[in-house]
């Protein structure tokens, strides 16, 4: 099955390079929840994949049955997921508070900070990179 | 600024009587002024002390650990070299501090305390570390010192010049020293020096010198990095006296005898030595002649008389047939001549700055009957800088030549000297005569001669020189000699006196003289021809040191340009492809060829979901429609908490369930608050093309390093290690979760602790005063009834749903607590359980509004989560109180007939984390 996740995780991989590299913010998010699905995925298959076993113990015993799942990449994920959520979350809002205050999710034209009019090699080299 | 009326002292230093000291008013007071004389004074008289015992042979040393790990410490030791430097840093140090004092009131004192305990440091250092480190003290206390007069554009070019090019050649210096700690494998000096012969035929041997040579010449202001030395005059007089002339520049004379016995004797070392020497004495002896500045024409002789030092600690092999070469006693005699009378000069000029308002050459004259204490310093001074007989000075350069007909290394040595000591001699003469004699201008005041402390200095160090040459034994035989000796690791045959010259020596010296007498009547003309000569060379230190610095703001500004761009999609393409490319590179570098890869191990439903996955965030990319786009999401999202549900990760697989339901949600609510993509923004063409190679370089690089990392198994320790502990250690059949609530509760504490910033943050962003936009609604005023009517919007009014909801919601609380609670022995806890009340209590939130939500928390969902935070860190304590052990370890009991630990508190803690959270995201986005 690794085999198979390595692919899925190139091609989350691709698409979340291509969403991010758009020059719209809402993409940009999507971009990033893939991003997180594809970490997980790294670390999963990173660990050794075991169908079907949980790594839990039954009742009466010390040890687990052998050949259960791996137990470690399964820690890190979970707090993985719930970090990557809220980043997301976190995201989100900055997108509608940007939304808010510049009136545009299309990148190119959030210049707050760095204004384009400041000098114009940089528009004509955004030009030239376009 | 007013102008000034006749009764006001002339005052053209740039120490005006308007400057605030820069530390306060204490360090101006007399008291303290009488204190900066007295630890010159008192380190003078103690090191004099060592004098008998140190010129007897022995070595003065004092042990102190500092990073003994490194193999650095603070060793100080004292033989004949660092005592005659350390004589020179305080003795004359004494004096100046003194003419400080009175030259100018609140000029600020702790510079020099700190330069002068910098220099002493640098020349008792036994260890190389330890004397960088002073060196590097020194450029520091140098460039504010320069730098004195901030206010003026010219000194603080000077100080940052200073401080850029010493700095620079230190910094090769340092890597010239671990190059030699290494190849050595000590920075002891000592050590070092111990055994000096197995050094140069190191293979590294060259790239020391270079390096060391480099930080020694831009300290000493060799040429081509001597330009330094004379903007450096913009320092107050003072400093420009003790630093740019006596001490500082001559540190790295210092360091190139302290060297010479490791480094020196090869044909390397002596011909850079002394080439770069003959070429700076030379060059900078004709500058000084067109000078008129005082200051800048003492700047240019202490750059001739540094360049002589080097000139001839370079001339003396070490071993060899025939006589030894004195190159090392000359260069030492030298020195010493140099800073007695270069310091005394210094102190005359600051003086006669101070009486006239004027230290241009051209304007004074006259003066030696109004100052004539002044005078007879300077002439006593010049006596000994010209080199007439029976003075200290004289007895320097007869050395000088007696060693230069002598060496037979190189043959131009005598004669350099001479074309460098005959214009210093007319110098001499200039500085004794021209300020004093001739007609006397109007200086606007009536000149006259200072306090005691103002000329004190100049006399005892001019009158010092001349005794010397007239009784030189002492300075010889107890100082210079030992010194030599402490150089070259032997003494050289002391039987005679060292400073009895032969006849050519002293024919030379005598001609030295008499063209320094006919330099001085044809003065104004050589200076002229020196002048048309300087306009014709168009490359100067000074230029070139221009031209880097705005090459590099140039390079900087074009980077800047380049890369800067501002547009967030250059900076993460730089990003991507940088990593595609470190990627690619990694592999092919190390060869990285993925096994035979079988998908056939795979079976159909797990092909079919990585199918759908894949397919879904295609979708993703070309969707048109938002609502397209959020569902394509959570296909990903649920297809891979498939795959870990097929995969015995059934927590995991739960915890991506319930956070996919909210993504979705949040997303949702968010999204539909944001423009369609309707009208949106593409790249061009060419820049679409490009992102997608970008995107799949970045894609098959990862596929194969996961091909790469999955074809073997992982190392079963870590896996092991847990699944044999779990139930003895953890007290829990859950093996996932004890990792996450009990081995590794450390790395969970920074993960929730994680979550809660992030919702103080979405907190931060959403407060009605974030919002900055001219002609946003003031909060409180039309605000309040313009979000009353977005929550009615909020309210779903649909009665089916909100029945289900008003008796599902206490089910699904109900059963997070479930969850949370079997998460030790089963599948669950605090994560999944928290979100799963978290979706409960957000459906809650979507039927009945925000308001009713917090309703039923009861509590602000921002407090409930830094409640959860509390109780995990609580929980970590327990331990800590009961048994004194580390945080976070596990403690467990029996609570009414059911067991409790401490572990179980702190997963309760994290749930309550996680709702306090998640509640605080979606209340606060549904109430925007």
């Amino acid at each position: 099955m690794e085999p198979v996740i390595a692919v899925l995780v190139g091609v989350l991989m691709a698409a979340t390079v291509y969403l991010m590299l758009g020059r719209s913010f809402v993409r940009f998010i999507f971009g990033l929840a893939l991003l997180s699905h594809a970490a997980n995925l790294v670390i999963f298959a990173s660990g050794g994949m075991t169908r079907a076993r949980p790594p839990l113990i039954a009742p009466g015993e010390s040890q687990p049955l052998p050949d259960v799942a791996n137990a470690v990449p399964q820690a890190l994920m979970l707090t993985a997921i719930v970090i990557s959520f809220s980043l997301l979350t976190f995201a989100l809002v900055l997108a509608f508070r940007t939304y808010q205050e510049l009136e545009t999710v299309d990148t190119d034209r959030m210049r707050a900070a760095e204004p384009s009019s400041a000098d114009a090699g940089a528009d004509a080299e955004q030009r030239a990179v376009d | 600024m007013p102008p000034r009326t006749p009764t006001q002292p002339v005052s053209c230093t740039s120490a005006s009587d308007t400057r605030r000291p820069l530390w306060g008013a204490s360090l101006t007071d007399p008291a303290y002024v009488r204190l900066a004389v007295a630890l010159p004074v008192v380190l003078f008289a103690w090191f004099c002390t060592m004098i008998p015992a140190v010129s007897g042979g022995e070595i003065l040393v004092w042990e102190m650990a500092w990073l003994p790990q490194l193999g650095i410490d603070l060793d100080f030791v004292v033989d004949g070299l660092s005592l005659l430097f350390a004589l020179l840093i305080t003795g004359i140090g004494a004096f100046i501090f003194l003419f400080a004092g009175a030259y100018m009131r609140g000029y600020r004192q702790r510079g020099r305390f700190t330069l002068m305990l910098a220099m002493l440091g640098l020349v008792l250092a036994d260890n190389l570390v330890a004397l960088f480190v002073f060196w590097e003290l020194t450029t520091i206390t140098s460039f504010l010192l320069i730098g004195y007069s901030h206010e003026n554009a010219t000194a603080r070019r000077a100080a940052l010049q200073g401080l850029l090019v010493t700095g620079a050649g230190a910094l090769a210096m340092l890597a010239g020293f671990v190059v030699l700690g290494q190849a050595v494998g000590t920075f002891s000096l000592r050590e070092m020096l111990a055994a000096p012969e197995a050094f140069a035929d190191h293979p590294h041997y060259t790239a020391v010198v270079v390096l060391v040579l480099l930080g020694a010449f831009t300290k000493s202001a060799q040429f081509p990095f001597h330009f330094w030395l004379p903007n450096a005059m913009a320092a107050p007089t003072p400093v420009s006296a003790y630093l740019h002339s006596a001490t500082m520049v001559k540190a790295g004379v210092f360091l190139l005898a302290r060297l010479t016995p490791l480094l020196g004797g090869t044909a390397l070392w002596m011909e850079t030595l002394t080439a770069v020497g003959a070429v700076t004495a030379v060059y900078s002896a004709f500058v000084s002649l067109g000078k008129t500045d005082l200051k800048q024409v003492l700047a240019y002789t202490t750059v001739m008389a540094l360049g002589t030092c080097v000139l001839f600690l370079g001339s003396s092999p070490l071993s060899g047939p025939g006589e030894p070469s004195r190159g090392v006693l000359a260069a030492l005699a030298f020195l010493v001549a140099h800073a007695l009378y270069k310091a005394a000069l210094f102190l005359v000029a600051g003086t006669i700055e101070k009486a006239t308002g004027t230290r241009d050459l051209a304007r004074l004259g006259g003066l030696w009957r109004a100052m004539p204490v002044t005078f007879a310093a300077a002439v006593a001074a010049a006596v000994s800088m010209a080199g007439v007989p029976y003075s200290i000075g004289f007895l320097g350069k007869e050395l000088l030549y007696t060693v230069g007909f002598a060496a037979d290394t190189s043959t131009y040595l005598p004669w350099a000297t001479f074309l460098a000591a005959a214009p210093i001699a007319t110098i001499a003469m200039v500085l004794a005569i021209k300020p004093f004699f001739g007609p006397c201008p109007d200086y606007g005041k009536p000149a006259r001669e200072g306090r005691w402390a103002l000329w004190c200095g100049p006399v005892v160090l001019g009158a010092v020189g001349i005794y010397w040459g007239l009784a030189p034994e002492f300075p010889f035989l107890r100082l210079l000699v030992p010194a030599e000796t402490a150089v070259i690791g032997q003494a050289l045959d002391s039987g005679h006196a060292p400073w009895h010259s032969t006849g050519e020596a002293l024919t030379l010296t005598l001609a030295t003289l008499a063209v320094a007498v006919l330099g001085f009547w044809t003065r104004g003309p050589i200076a002229a021809a020196l002048g048309g000569l300087r306009r014709w060379i168009p490359l100067s230190g000074d230029r070139a040191y221009d031209a880097a610095m705005n090459g590099i703001a140039a390079v900087a500004a074009w980077q800047t340009r380049r890369l800067q761009s501002g547009v967030q999609r250059h900076y993460l393409l730089i990003v991507f492809a940088t990593f595609g490319l470190a990627l690619a590179a990694t592999l092919w570098i190390k060869g990285v060829v993925p096994g035979p890869v079988r998908f056939a191990d795979a079976a159909l439903l797990e092909w079919s979901l990585a199918a759908l996955a894949a397919a879904a965030s295609i979708v993703i990319i070309r969707s048109r429609s938002r609502l397209l786009g959020i569902c394509a999401l959570g296909v990903v999202g649920i297809s891979t908490a498939l795959i870990f549900l097929l995969f015995g990760a059934p927590d995991v697989a739960m915890t991506q369930l319930t956070v996919e339901t909210l993504v979705t949600v949040i997303v949702a609510i968010v999204l539909l608050k944001l423009p369609s993509f309707r009208n949106e923004a593409w790249p061009s063409g060419p820049a679409r093309l490009r992102n997608g190679i970008v995107a799949v370089t970045v894609g098959i690089g990862v596929t194969l390093l996961m091909l790469a990392v999955t074809a073997s198994p992982p190392p079963p320790d870590l896996q092991e290690y847990f699944e044999r502990t779990a139930v003895p250690g953890g007290q829990g059949r859950n093996i996932v979760n004890v990792i996450l609530v009990d081995f590794r509760a450390l790395d969970t504490m920074g993960e929730i602790t994680v979550l809660a910033i992030a919702g103080a943050a979405v907190f931060a962003l959403l407060l009605p005063g974030a919002r900055r936009r001219e002609g946003a609604p003031l909060p409180g005023s039309e605000g309040t009834a313009a979000r009353a009517q977005v929550s009615d919007g909020n309210i779903v009014n649909t009665m089916i749903l909100r029945e289900t909801t008003r008796r599902l919601v206490p089910l699904i609380l109900i059963f997070s607590v479930f969850l949370l609670l079997r998460g030790h022995e089963h599948p669950g806890g605090g994560f999944v359980g928290g979100l799963v009340a978290s979706i409960a209590l957000s459906l809650y939130a979507f039927v009945f509004g925000p308001q009713a939500a917090r309703g039923i928390l009861r509590v602000d969902p921002r407090a409930l989560g830094a409640f959860g935070l509390a109780v995990a860190i609580a929980s970590g304590f327990v331990g800590s109180i009961r048994d004194a052990a580390p945080f976070l370890t596990s403690q467990w009991g029996t609570l009414a007939g059911l067991k409790v630990g401490t572990p179980v508190i702190f997963d309760v803690g994290v749930y309550l984390v996680v709702i306090g959270v998640v509640l605080s995201f979606v209340i606060g986005i549904k109430e925007q």
